[in-house]
């Protein structure tokens, strides 16, 4: 696809070509730091997903087969009618277009795309956990989204997909022994059914529960980001100049570049540093106090199901990202993660609660930088006129996936 | 020997002549300050010590978790291998932190210490700050990095 695209021009400049390549002196300048920062946004910089040494069945195609069914499955809820693809649309980027989520009830925060996330160290907005797998236990406990309990997975696991799970993981615990409906949830029956078990009963419902994960896990690593109009430019003939790319919206990326700043934090090829950063995004009035990664970063440290923990197939040398983890400090109070740009464009509302309803309405975020409602912000006011505001969002648009 | 622009270029892993012409106009680095002390050896504050670090692997991959290894030696050269080191770092124009929290995990010997979980996340200007605790006493020195 991308060899034709280039084909095209070339092949039919032929004689003229030394007369059109001619510098026009209105173009912009791009020096060789600014060109290979272009290059550094786009797709083929990306490097293969890494490998997960805490999760030894992640590049099984046996445990991305069994984790695509799960993913899907609505019988892991307590209602019958939630699955993780309730709130992760693949046709949708993976997420739901709504500011919050529903599930069995609401969520507090907007819905994260998957794609190219296992690259991330940390997931959620708030980083409270550090692989995919152990990403994946969260929604299936949350009273608000799948609802239901670890006693259950594993039966729906026996009941409908023993053969597969025993073919990735190996044999199943005794499943008749186990309640119906147990462990450490919100809800106060399973809960005390789950205290009620023998310890080593637990311990083998973890395990299956910790299997699962890992089965999703391995799904999602597939999930890639698509091509977008901006990488198949960047490795175009005419890059830097317009082309698969409109004067107006080169002129965004080098306000994204530049007078804009953006390019700090929505770096790298997935436009993300996968860090958490104050933007001083508005609280919303009636949803809980959310202090952001300074409560993540405790919580990930805690977690059973974490990289160095008893579940993990991980020995402590490869948990680089979680034993050098800034701690849970004042400067990450209210930091949410960076989202990834590509396919932003079209996927409004905006931010970890969607706060904000549209592109004119982030910039004009940024370019005002307000006080944070807690901690403090790391954005500066920015100068941008209505052109430059224009054209950032008209780059912007040039991140979609292509049609 | 032009020792700015070769440090830039080993820590961008980007390829020398480009760099050393063009850095101060591009439109992302104009704000950097020109004249920035990038060596990475130098004294402490208070001379008690010379310290020298840098990257294991000499490319430096923005967002990658990577060690450096420090060299530490008295006024005058002999390797210090019993110190305490503390690691911190900070980009001066974006008023952040680093995005982890390196700490030196190793004595190597012969004044040599390993320091694991350094990670940049971002392009720019970045200072690391060292507070050394050794046999001459307490003290600290800084380094500038622009990647
Ligand atoms: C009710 C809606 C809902 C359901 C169901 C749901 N999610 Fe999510 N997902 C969310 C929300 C909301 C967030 C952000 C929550 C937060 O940060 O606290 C999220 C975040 C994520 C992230 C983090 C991405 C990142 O960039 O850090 C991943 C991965 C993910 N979900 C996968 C799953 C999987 C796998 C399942 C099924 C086991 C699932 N989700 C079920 C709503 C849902
Ligand atoms: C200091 C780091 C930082 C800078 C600089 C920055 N961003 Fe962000 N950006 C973030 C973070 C963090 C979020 C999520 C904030 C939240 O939800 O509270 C975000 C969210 C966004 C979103 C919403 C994406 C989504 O999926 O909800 C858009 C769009 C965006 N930024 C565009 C920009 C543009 C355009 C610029 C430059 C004018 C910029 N950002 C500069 C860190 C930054
Ligand atoms: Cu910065």
């Amino acid at each position: 696809m991308r060899r034709i695209l280039f084909a095209l021009p070339f092949a039919a400049i032929g004689a003229g070509a030394l007369a059109i390549h001619l510098p026009d002196p209105a173009a912009p300048t791009w020096s060789e730091e600014d060109l290979s920062l272009v290059r550094s946004l786009s797709l083929d910089a990306l490097p293969p997903v890494p490998a997960d040494p805490s999760n030894r069945v992640a590049d099984d195609p046996r445990a991305a087969a069994l984790g695509r069914s799960i993913f899907f499955d609505t019988r892991f809820s307590s209602n019958g009618k939630v699955a993780c693809a309730t709130c992760h649309l693949p046709d949708r980027q993976f997420q739901d277009d709504r500011a919050l989520s529903k599930g069995v009830s609401e969520t507090s925060r907007r819905a994260m795309p998957i794609a190219g996330m296992a690259h991330s160290p940390f997931l959620f907005w708030d980083g409270r956990k550090d692989s995919f797998w152990s990403q994946a236990l969260g929604p299936l406990e949350s009273a608000v989204e799948h609802g239901g309990d670890r006693t259950q997975y594993a039966h729906v696991i026996g009941a409908h997909y023993a053969e597969a799970y025993v073919e990735v993981f190996g044999p199943l615990p005794d499943l008749d022994v186990l309640p119906a409906r147990a462990g450490p949830v919100a809800d106060p029956a399973a809960a005390t059914a789950w205290e009620g078990m023998a310890r080593s009963d637990r311990e083998a419902v973890n395990l299956v529960f910790a299997n699962v994960g890992k089965a999703i896990a391995a799904f999602e690593r597939t999930i890639a980001p698509p091509e977008t109009r901006f990488d198949l430019w960047v490795a175009s003939r005419e890059f830097p100049g317009p082309g698969l790319l409109t004067t107006e919206e080169i002129a965004g990326l080098r306000v994204f570049l530049g007078a804009g700043g953006c390019v700090n934090c929505h770096g790298g090829p997935l436009l993300s540093d996968g860090h958490f950063h104050n933007t001083g995004v508005p609280a919303v009035p009636g949803l809980p106090e959310d202090r952001g990664r300074e409560t993540g970063a405790l919580l990930v440290r805690e977690d059973p199901f974490n990289c160095l923990g008893p579940y993990s197939d991980a020995q402590p040398a490869d948990c680089a990202e979680l034993r050098f983890m800034v701690p849970a400090g004042a400067d990450m109070l209210r930091a949410f993660k960076t989202p990834s740009l590509r396919g932003a464009a079209s996927r409004p509302p905006y931010m970890h609660a969607g706060q904000i309803p549209d592109l004119e309405r982030v910039i004009a975020h940024y370019v005002a930088a307000p006080e944070a409602p807690a901690g403090q912000s790391e954005l500066r006011p920015l100068t941008l006129d209505h052109t430059q505001r224009h054209e950032l969002a008209a780059f912007l648009g040039a991140l979609d996936p292509l049609p | 020997m032009p020792n700015l622009p070769t440090r830039r270029a080993i820590l961008a892993g980007i390829p020398l002549a480009l760099v050393a012409t063009t850095v101060s106009a591009g439109l992302f680095s104009q704000d950097i300050p020109e004249n920035l002390d990038l060596a990475l050896r130098r004294p402490t504050d208070a001379h008690h010590y010379t310290v020298a670090i840098g990257p294991v692997e000499p490319e430096v991959r923005i967002g990658r978790m990577h060690a450096w290894t420090l060299a530490l030696a008295d006024r005058r050269g002999r390797p210090i291998d019993t110190a305490r080191i503390a690691i911190d770092g900070r980009m001066p124009q974006h008023g952040h932190g680093l995005p982890s929290a390196p700490a030196v995990t190793q004595a190597l010997g012969d004044g040599q210490f390993l320091i694991e979980g350094m990670k940049f996340n971002m392009h720019g200007w970045w200072e690391i700050d060292l507070a050394i605790d050794g046999p001459a006493g307490a003290d600290t020195v800084s380094f500038n990095l622009v990647l």
